[in-house]
């Protein structure tokens, strides 16, 4: 709002993201070391959800993020659709030291596979990768976006203290079903903003909502526009599957 | 509410059997009568008047031996009187009642156990509305009346009950004589309660210290200086069970305890200890409660080892609260509403129902989940002492009518069609309400709101706008709303327009509360949020409450220049609104301010005891010298310190109300026009309207 005047002349545009996932995996946590670069220990649950907003500079636009941090309670389920309807980008978090936040970060993708826009980019993330015993350099190379480098990270492999999800199953099924893919920890900041960076450029500029940002930017667009679609097909396979699965 | 014959009678057979035993204790068993034999003669005789005779002589038993009850706690006092008499009247139906004594039953001496007799005795001394301690009360009932006696303890039965009181429950001997629980602060004897009760008592400390409230350092004492940790986590039980025994002692030096569980005995809350740690004590009061469920009576409350226990059952749920710290039943009571009302605003009322209907089994912490900190942070604002749930009233931020005026106005303007109810709240005083002119406003759904924004550190903590679902029981408890929370720090001049989440960590914040039953109209109450803010801004009535804001409250010396009062409460009860001064000085501490809260309670407690009718209550114990006053329009609570004189306090309470008097449109909300009621009934937030502009709807 009152910051647009401040903006650079690069083209701006926003972009809706919904962050989903079982209660406790580290949602809000992670909006907090994207937007505030911070961290609380216990932090208190979120009770419906909180609306932040922020801003993500790449080379050639600047992305206003408007986040939708839902509570992961099984209460609040039934009000996600507000959230992810329109959204051009979700996060699903998982805490990898606990197998069921996988299952039901699967159920959401498969939700949002049916039930949001079509051409929603997904991001997977495993949360909470300072419980594992890998150090941060290794951590960092799992940061495999699904159009970029690829196969770098199988380093974070099982040797890691509480970690129950190993770095391969993850990213299996993220590639399985055309989803960007990382493990973070929003406690050390390991992999935070590349996520929100791998989501900003893997969002076409076709799908942006400033109309500011539509005829600018060259050579990025076309990358990032490539990967989308391939999400997108992956999308449209998968979700039948799912579809049933859940 | 009251009991029937039946359960009394239920009730007093287990006085008989204590008799019994202590009968049995002290002289040789007799031979003869079998188990069934007694059955019956009990009875016989519960239904004649010998056995209420036997009742009264145990009346007078009980009273002549206070001394004896003073001690600590083997806690059997008139057990040599009661023998005596048993033994004399061989013939009296109470000695042919002894049990053909095999094994002691020591259980059954040392905890708590239906004591009919003391408890009767205790609400004698209600019916007298006198502040003689119910021995000297009890005295006067000649065993020669015995009927007449056992028939008005049968009435004033009723009479505590509907009190609140709830005396005529299971109730051990020892600690109810010796903390002077409910019963005794209700009688009046606010001297004794205000020294003697238990809080007084555990966080009591240097007696001597010429001020005590500020001066003392609280530290050094070993039995104060702990409540500090009352709000410790306990931790968690290791695997190997192997530090159980450690944290149990832990969980039961906290003063304060809340738990709910459902009526299947599971778990579904406990403020301290993990589920494991404490599932046998779940099972403990499962059982009790659901004894006397069986039984078709409800178990109110009863005291142990120093603890008031206090229950309370709604629908598929039971609320229990145990407290060290001298809360009589009906505060009590109001705090276990409090936790109730929060589940329902979590869950609503179908819902829960719902869920116990289906499955009475159902466990209720994962639909729950999420919500214990939100319980939590109740709980622990009722362990600190908190002013608003004791008046059961509404504290406002103190501006000018016309900034408030102005306020209402702008609120009013920038209303968005969704809108139902329209709040600035800051730090927890309210500062504007809107609301549509058929709905009201309760003071119980707006503390259920407070705390979730002030108290628990949830939604702050998260930072941005928030979007929240819940329900507020006393609007409708069927269903949601959708209350759109932003907040605002009191402490930049330069707004930072909600699009920066990091200015909301401080204590001091200005929260823009928007509530709406429409569960899509986020982005429309955003925009009215926007264009509130900066109306507020144009007009200059931010700058106002942010500048109160970081005033705080006045302190009392700025209320009453040279007042010897430390502290007071007003209450307005047309208003259902308090105001009091600052904290500061004198209880700046936990431990002063709790302590202070406990006068608080039992100067409340005595003002209010159904039969006391009392306008004007002084007290004066070793720590202070306090007051409470009582009239249609409003309640006075304060408090100075141990040598000011009780003219000076007089006074000081009359320069209040002239300060009220005068002040009384800028720290209340007043002049909506809304029907005014009077709160008669303390002990529940009524459906009251809360003043407040109003937009036809």
């Amino acid at each position: 709002m009152a910051d647009s005047a401040a903006a650079p002349p690069k083209p701006s545009s926003s972009v809706k993201l919904v962050l989903l996932g079982e209660a406790a995996v580290g949602k809000s946590s992670l909006v907090l070391r994207f937007v505030n670069n911070d961290f609380q220990e216990n932090k208190e649950p979120t009770i419906g959800a909180a609306f932040l907003t922020q801003k993500s500079h790449l080379p050639h636009r600047t992305i206003k993020f408007e986040i939708w941090d839902t509570a992961g309670q099984e209460r609040f389920a039934s009000l996600a659709p507000m959230y992810y309807r329109n959204a051009q980008s979700a996060l699903v978090v998982y805490d990898l030291t606990k197998p069921t936040s996988l299952v039901k970060a699967k159920h959401w993708v498969a939700e949002l596979q049916r039930q949001a826009s079509p051409g929603i980019v997904i991001a997977l993330v495993g949360n909470k990768l300072d419980l594992t015993n890998e150090d941060a350099a290794a951590s960092g190379e799992t940061n495999t976006g699904e159009g970029g480098d690829v196969e770098s990270g199988e380093a974070a492999e099982e040797s890691g203290d509480a970690r129950k999800i190993s770095a391969k199953e993850g990213r299996d099924y993220a590639e399985e079903e055309g989803l960007l893919f990382f493990e973070t920890s929003a406690k050390t900041g390991v992999n935070v903003q590349e996520v929100f960076t791998a989501i900003a450029n893997a969002i076409p500029e076709t799908q942006m909502k400033g109309a500011k940002g539509s005829g600018a930017a060259g050579a990025g667009t076309g990358q990032t526009a490539l990967g989308s679609e391939r999400v997108n097909l992956n999308q449209r396979a998968e979700g039948v599957k799912e579809g049933c699965a859940c | 509410m009251g009991l029937d014959g039946e359960e009394s009678l239920a009730t007093s057979e287990r006085a008989e059997e204590n008799a019994n035993d202590r009968t049995e204790a002290t002289s040789p068993p007799r031979d003869g009568e079998d188990e069934s034999t007694i059955r019956r003669a009990k009875e016989e005789g519960a239904e004649t008047g010998s056995k209420v005779e036997f009742l009264s002589t145990n009346i007078q038993a009980g009273s002549q031996s206070p001394v004896l009850e003073q001690e600590y706690r083997p806690p059997l006092p008139p057990r040599p009187n009661n023998v005596n008499i048993l033994r004399e009247g061989s013939y009296s139906p109470g000695s042919s009642l002894k049990r053909p004594g095999k094994t002691p039953r020591p259980l059954l001496q040392s905890t708590a156990t239906t004591a009919l007799s003391r408890t009767e005795v205790n609400t004698q001394s209600y019916q007298d509305g006198s502040r003689e301690s119910f021995a000297a009360s009890a005295q006067r009932t000649p065993p020669s009346k015995a009927v007449a006696a056992f028939g008005s303890i049968r009435k004033v039965k009723g009479l505590s009950d509907s009190e609140g009181g709830d005396s005529a429950s299971v109730r051990s001997y020892a600690p109810t004589l010796e903390t002077g629980g409910d019963a005794e602060s209700l009688l009046g004897e606010v001297l004794g309660a205000s020294q003697e009760s238990p809080a007084w008592r555990l966080l009591g400390t240097q007696n001597e210290a010429p001020d005590p409230f500020d001066s003392v350092t609280y530290e050094d004492d070993e039995a104060t200086a702990d409540f500090y940790r009352e709000f410790d986590e306990i931790g968690a039980v290791a695997a190997d069970g192997e530090n159980e025994e450690q944290l149990l002692k832990k969980w039961k030096s906290k003063r304060k305890h809340f738990l709910i569980l459902s009526s299947a005995g599971k778990p579904i809350y406990n403020r301290h200890g993990d589920d494991n740690l404490i599932s046998g004590y779940i099972g403990i009061i499962q059982t009790i409660i659901s004894f006397y469920e069986g039984s078709h009576d409800q178990l109110k409350g009863f005291t142990a080892a120093g603890a008031r226990f206090v229950v309370m059952s709604q629908g598929p749920l039971y609320l229990v609260a145990i407290s060290k710290l001298g809360e009589n039943d009906a505060q009590l009571r109001v705090q276990l509403e409090a936790l109730y009302m929060q589940i329902l605003s979590t869950l609503t009322l179908p819902n829960l129902t719902h869920m116990f209907s289906n499955r009475p089994s159902t466990d209720l912490r994962r639909p729950l989940q999420g919500t214990e900190p939100l319980l939590s942070a109740l709980a622990d604002t009722f362990t600190r002492g908190s002013p608003p749930t004791l008046l059961s009233a509404l504290e406002c931020l103190k501006i000018r009518k016309s900034h408030r005026q102005a306020i209402n106005d702008t609120l009013l303007r920038t209303r968005c069609e969704t809108l139902l109810y329209g709040l600035i709240v800051a730090s927890g005083r309210l500062v504007s309400v809107v609301r549509p002119r058929k709905h009201s406003l309760h003071p119980s759904d707006l503390q259920l709101i407070f705390n979730m924004l002030f108290e628990a550190r949830g939604v702050k903590a998260g930072g941005g706008e928030n979007w929240i679902p819940l329900c507020l029981p006393g609007f409708n408890k069927n269903g949601y709303l959708y209350m759109y929370v932003s907040f605002v720090s009191a402490y930049d001049s330069e707004a930072e327009q909600g699009s920066e989440g990091h200015e909301t960590g401080k204590p001091d914040d200005i929260a823009i509360l928007l509530i709406s039953a429409n569960k899509e109209s986020f982005y429309d109450l955003r925009k009215m949020r926007d264009a509130l803010v900066e109306e507020l801004e144009v007009h200059g009535s931010m700058a106002i409450i942010k500048s109160a804001v970081r005033r705080g409250r006045p302190t009392a010396t700025d209320i009453v220049p040279g007042t010897v009062l430390r502290h007071f409460l007003y209450k307005s009860r047309a208003n259902v609104q308090f105001t009091m001064p600052s904290y500061e000085p004198s209880f700046t501490t936990l431990l002063a301010r709790r302590r202070l809260l406990s006068l608080y309670h039992a100067l409340h407690a005595s003002i209010h005891a159904k039969n006391a009718h009392l306008k004007v209550h002084h007290c004066i114990s070793r720590e202070s010298i306090s007051l409470a006053w009582v009239t249609p329009l409003f309640e006075l609570y304060c408090v100075a310190g141990p040598h000011a004189s009780r003219n000076a306090l007089a006074q000081s309470a009359n320069k209040v109300i002239q300060w009220v008097r005068r002040e009384e449109e800028r720290v209340f909300i007043i002049g909506g026009a809304v029907s005014i009621h009077s709160l008669d009934n303390h002990t529940t937030y009524e459906s009251l309207t809360l003043p407040a502009a109003r937009y036809s709807d």
